[in-house]
């Protein structure tokens, strides 16, 4: 459970989160959903302890989200930033080790192997193992990041857009993959998501940002209503629902 | 394959310093060596410092184009050693036991870059962009503050630092050369046992935050690292522009992969090569024609053309 009270942040006079106060839920897919600028990817930072809270506090599992805790959180809750740039020139297994960072610190021992090879297999890239991440396609190399924060082993794991960028086939493959780390692993996964129709497939439970308030929170098949369109996103598209889930007509 | 590499580096840097103690050794060996070794552990020591130092700048910096030299860090030290000058005249400023200079001068140096190149690394997103800008503009704001004090200078006080603005092999300040061994081999040390981290800090900051490390603390006990080998490399042989950019990109190019625990013993071993075997040729192969500096320069300088051209602003 990840809990965030008053959090509120202002950027150069602008007030980006407003006092907000959210419970996400343990276990499934909560998405993080909402216009541009309403806030998602400040909120998704601030839980992710990449930007330094202001006011408010927020803790996983009772787990304050400080700097003092930077350990102890890297072993409870991985992130996926939305565009990693690295110099550095390394292979996916490469990549995939630096996920055990939080767990040895670097010194591999026969138990971070086997986690990584796990990784490397419930990803499918055993075959891409050794290749360097700039010969791999997008999509490939979206994906070893993904197993790198799998490799990481956390209950949470927090996606900041992963399907920027991503073809419907790889977008479709990676939520699968979301769903079946929920559901088979137990995995708490928390993704901000542009695609409302994405979020009303996969995920459990949808948190509506505007303005930098919590708009409204539930289940997708509640929430995805026509008037939460207008209210929201302020444009006038229909939804249909297609096997009890509910779409948007674009 | 990583020991293959580096062994072969070590090799040739072997044979490099038996050619730099024998070639053309005249009379006797007792000075030659104690003479000529004193020359190569210099060489060797400045070698290692500022490969080191280039790679520590380039981890915390994310890039592979910038080094310390290009930002102005030893600009900034030769900055320093001029206005201790103008401030205490030549006199005073030779009476003081060099080693008192010396730690001065780097505690200054360290400040300086803490306060300088701290807040710029310690941004949200490092804009590379924005970094080279600001590391040229402070490389030319020093290098023309140092001369705007050569030209209010006694001509006499010129001369003592006219020594320390220059790269130069050739003549090497020997006075320091226990105190720097000792600093050097200690700072490598810490940076040797930094390796782990260095390598999650090459991922970016997002990256090594999810992974746990404090960032903004590591850059800056890398940037105190940084600021110590520049200074005692500096003060050996003056300000080096390209050697560090030259030997890592080298080092890049021959390593297996781009972990620490490869890189920094292979670009101090390269720089070792590049700076005996360099001096070796030149001093003796074609008498002194051409100074070990300019050379480097010149050959750095396509290299950092070359990875610009390459690599673009991406």
């Amino acid at each position: 459970m990840i809990t965030v009270e008053n959090l509120s942040y202002t950027v150069a006079n602008t007030c980006i989160l407003k006092d907000i106060s959210v419970t996400l839920p343990k276990g499934g897919i909560t998405a993080l959903i909402g216009p541009n600028g309403a806030g998602k990817s400040s909120l998704f930072s601030h839980i992710a302890r990449l930007l330094p809270l202001q006011t408010g506090r927020i803790s996983v599992e009772g787990l304050e989200v400080s700097p003092s805790n930077r350990q102890a959180l890297s072993r409870k809750l991985a992130i996926l930033p939305q565009e990693v740039h690295f110099a550095t020139r390394l292979t996916v297994k490469e990549l995939v080790q630096f996920g055990r960072y939080p767990h040895c610190q670097g010194r591999l021992r026969s138990d971070d192997h086997a986690m990584v090879t796990a990784a490397l297999e419930a990803f499918g890239l055993m075959s891409l193992a050794d290749r360097f991440l700039d010969t791999l396609s997008g999509g490939q190399r979206h994906k070893a990041h993904v197993a790198m924060t799998y490799a990481q082993d956390t209950d949470y794991l927090l996606l900041d857009e992963p399907l920027n960028n991503l073809d419907i086939a790889a977008s479709r493959a990676l939520m699968a993959l979301l769903r079946r780390l929920a559901d088979e692993e137990g995995k708490t996964i928390v993704i901000v998501l542009h695609d409302i129709n994405f979020a009303a497939q996969y995920a459990d439970h949808l948190v509506v940002l505007k303005d930098g308030c919590i708009e409204r929170e539930g289940k997708p098949a509640e929430m995805v209503t026509g008037a939460l369109l207008a209210d929201v996103f302020g444009t006038d598209a229909q939804v249909a629902v297609v096997d009890d889930t509910p779409f948007v007509m674009p | 394959m990583r020991a293959k590499s580096l062994w072969i580096c070590c090799l040739l840097l072997v044979v490099c310093c038996v050619l730099f103690m024998t070639l053309e050794a005249r009379g006797n060996w007792d000075f030659v060596l104690w003479f000529r070794g004193r020359k190569l552990a210099a060489l060797l020591l400045v070698g290692a410092a500022v490969s080191t130092a280039t790679l520590l700048f380039q981890t915390i910096s994310r890039n592979h184009i910038l080094t310390p030299s290009i930002m102005g860090f030893d600009a900034l030290f030769t900055l320093i050693v001029t206005l201790a000058v103008f401030t205490f005249g030549a006199a005073g400023y030779n009476h003081l036991p060099v080693e008192v200079v010396f730690f001065v001068n780097l505690a200054l140096l360290i400040a300086a870059a803490l306060i300088l190149f701290g807040t710029l690394l310690g941004q949200y997103r490092v804009d590379l962009m924005r970094m080279v800008l600001t590391g040229i503009i402070f490389g030319i704001l020093f290098r023309s503050l140092t001369s705007f004090i050569f030209r209010m200078i006694d001509p006499s006080e010129f001369a003592t630092i006219q020594v320390n603005s220059y790269a130069r092999f050739n003549y090497i300040d020997v006075n320091l050369l226990g105190l720097a061994t000792v600093l050097t081999s200690v700072t490598l040390v810490f940076c040797w046992r930094m390796r782990r981290q260095l390598d999650v800090l090459g991922l970016g900051f997002e990256i090594a935050t999810n992974l746990g490390e404090h960032v903004a603390r590591r850059q800056k006990q890398a940037l105190v690292l940084v600021a110590v080998l520049v200074a005692v490399s500096t003060a050996l042989v003056g300000p080096v522009a390209f050697l560090g950019l030259l030997v890592v990109s080298i080092a890049r190019l021959v390593a297996p992969n781009e972990t620490h625990a490869t890189l920094l013993p292979l670009s101090a071993v390269i720089a070792g090569i590049v700076l005996v075997g360099g001096q070796a040729i030149l001093e003796r192969g074609l008498g002194m024609s051409t100074p070990l500096a300019v050379v480097i320069d010149f050959v750095g300088g396509f290299v950092f053309l070359a990875l610009l051209l390459r690599k673009g602003w991406t």
